[in-house]
């Protein structure tokens, strides 16, 4: 299985309903229309369950984990 | 100026036909398998915006694992300041087939595909008739589609969409159209320009392309040169030119300038005086913070007003946006709407404050560059008319009040 580090979104897909952020406060922040802010950082391995269920949870399924670009 | 290339030959009278063309230029030569390493050494790179060497883009398309591959030929000049990709679709078309062709050949791709702006309608007419008179091969395996009118009609993954399922907006990339692109086939996607010049590198070499530059820049650019120029037109220069020679090879400006536009609306303002010895090289023009972009070089006089016209800019950037990805659809949007309350003397500090923290989270975040480019020209604008954002934000006073004064 290939090491999956960063929490990437689609751009496209994202909808801004903000699930994402309250679920990892940690790594995503909101901007002033509910869009998240994602850092490059990697997933510190304490969160890396809440970061799994922000993926899971979002409801325009636009949020998934990847490897840093 | 001496040392021209693509538009070398008739006067611009309408399409060349290619007879003339080919007694003039002669064949293209016969199966060129090293042609990528010509285009390498060369030094060529996109005229589209981005200036991406060429020899890496054909290398990567040619190192996909497929059977098929397509060519698609970028004619959408969606850049409202750019003139120079349908005037040489008007004037050489043979010259952007005959690129097409050989990358057609050296990549084993089966499909062209022309994708020209619709409201192009002179070089849409001189595409259609020179692919007439090409030979049946080139006719067979070719397709012209006209894209719907917009600045992001032309983006390589929108062009790859409109193809495909008949939208012209940019998909969530990757993948990228090298690696799936039309018909899910690894793509090759090639502004008009740098295909007329792969033309000419492939029957001329790498060596004659490269002494065309000046100053140690390779080759040759078309610019489309307006605003407050005797001549408002398009011109083609060795690349490492100054843009003070470009100017004067239009016969010099109309009016004192105050800054120049370069790259268009995904370019930048640069004061005039720090302009005028810039060279005409992608490269080092990067290097110093700017962008040749798609060549446009527009003189702004200093009777107008910065603000005013870097407002207008964003509010059509916003306009223009596909309304897919929200830091896109509200955030360019607030920005161009207090730039634009900034202008029209309505806002104060706070609001350019917000204008900075806006840009500073905003980039980055769409699915294509389309914001990052109107954040890029908005810098530019709040460094280069700093007087004027203060003028305007401070003192309501605006560059055209003395204007309308002397009036």
């Amino acid at each position: 299985m290939t090491k999956q580090d960063v929490l990437a979104v689609d751009r496209i897909r994202c909808d801004g309903h903000g699930v994402c952020a309250e679920l990892v406060p940690e790594l995503i922040e909101l901007d002033d229309w509910g869009y998240p802010i994602i850092g490059n950082a990697p997933i510190p391995d304490a969160i890396r369950a809440h970061a799994r269920r922000a993926v899971s949870s979002c409801p325009a399924l636009a949020l998934r984990l990847g490897v840093p670009e | 100026m001496s040392g021209i290339s693509l538009l070398a030959g008739p006067d611009r009278n309408g399409p060349e036909r290619f007879s003339d063309h080919m007694a003039r230029l002669g064949p293209l030569p016969p199966d060129a398998p090293s042609l990528i390493d010509v285009l390498d050494r060369s030094g060529l790179r996109g005229c589209g915006g981005a200036a991406f060497p060429v020899a890496a883009k054909w290398r990567a398309v040619a190192a996909q694992h497929s059977g098929e591959r397509v060519i698609v030929v970028n004619g959408a000049e969606g850049e409202p300041l750019s003139r120079k990709d349908r005037l040489l679709m008007q004037v050489r078309p043979h010259l952007v087939l005959d690129g097409a062709m050989l990358a057609a050949e050296t990549l084993r791709a089966e499909r062209v595909f022309l994708y020209l702006g619709a409201e192009h309608t002179g070089a849409v007419r001189a595409m259609t008739g020179a692919l007439q008179e090409r030979s049946e091969t080139d006719r067979r395996r070719t397709r012209l589609v006209t894209a719907p009118v917009g600045y992001v009609s032309g983006e390589e993954s929108a062009a790859v969409h409109f193809i495909n399922d008949g939208v012209a907006l940019p998909t969530t990339t990757p993948p990228r159209p090298y690696q799936r692109g039309v018909g899910g086939r690894p793509t090759l996607i090639q502004n008009v320009e740098t295909l007329a010049h792969v033309a000419m590198i492939a029957r001329f070499g790498a060596d004659w392309f490269r002494q065309l530059g000046r100053s140690g820049s390779t080759g040759t650019a078309l610019l489309t040169v307006s605003g407050a120029v005797a001549a408002q037109t398009v011109i083609e220069v060795p690349q490492g030119v100054t843009l003070a020679e470009v100017v004067d090879a239009v016969g010099g400006t109309s009016a004192r300038a105050s800054a120049v536009l370069l790259g268009g609306y995904f370019g930048g303002w640069i004061a005039a005086e720090q302009a005028w010895d810039l060279h005409v090289d992608a490269a080092s023009l990067k290097t110093g913070g700017h962008t040749l972009g798609c060549g446009v070089l527009a003189v702004l006089a200093a009777s107008r007003c910065g603000v005013i016209e870097s407002s207008r800019i964003l509010t059509y950037l916003g306009d223009q946006s596909a309304r897919q990805c929200g830091p896109c659809v509200f955030g360019l949007r607030a920005i161009a709407d207090a730039v634009h309350s900034v202008a029209a003397r309505r806002a104060d500090a706070n609001d350019i404050a917000r204008v900075r923290r806006w840009a500073g989270v905003l980039g980055g975040r769409g699915a294509c560059h389309h914001p990052d480019g109107a954040f890029g020209l908005l810098h530019s604008a709040l460094r280069v008319f700093a007087a004027e954002f203060s003028a305007h934000l401070e003192r309501g006073r605006c560059t055209l009040d003395a204007r309308a004064a002397a009036a």
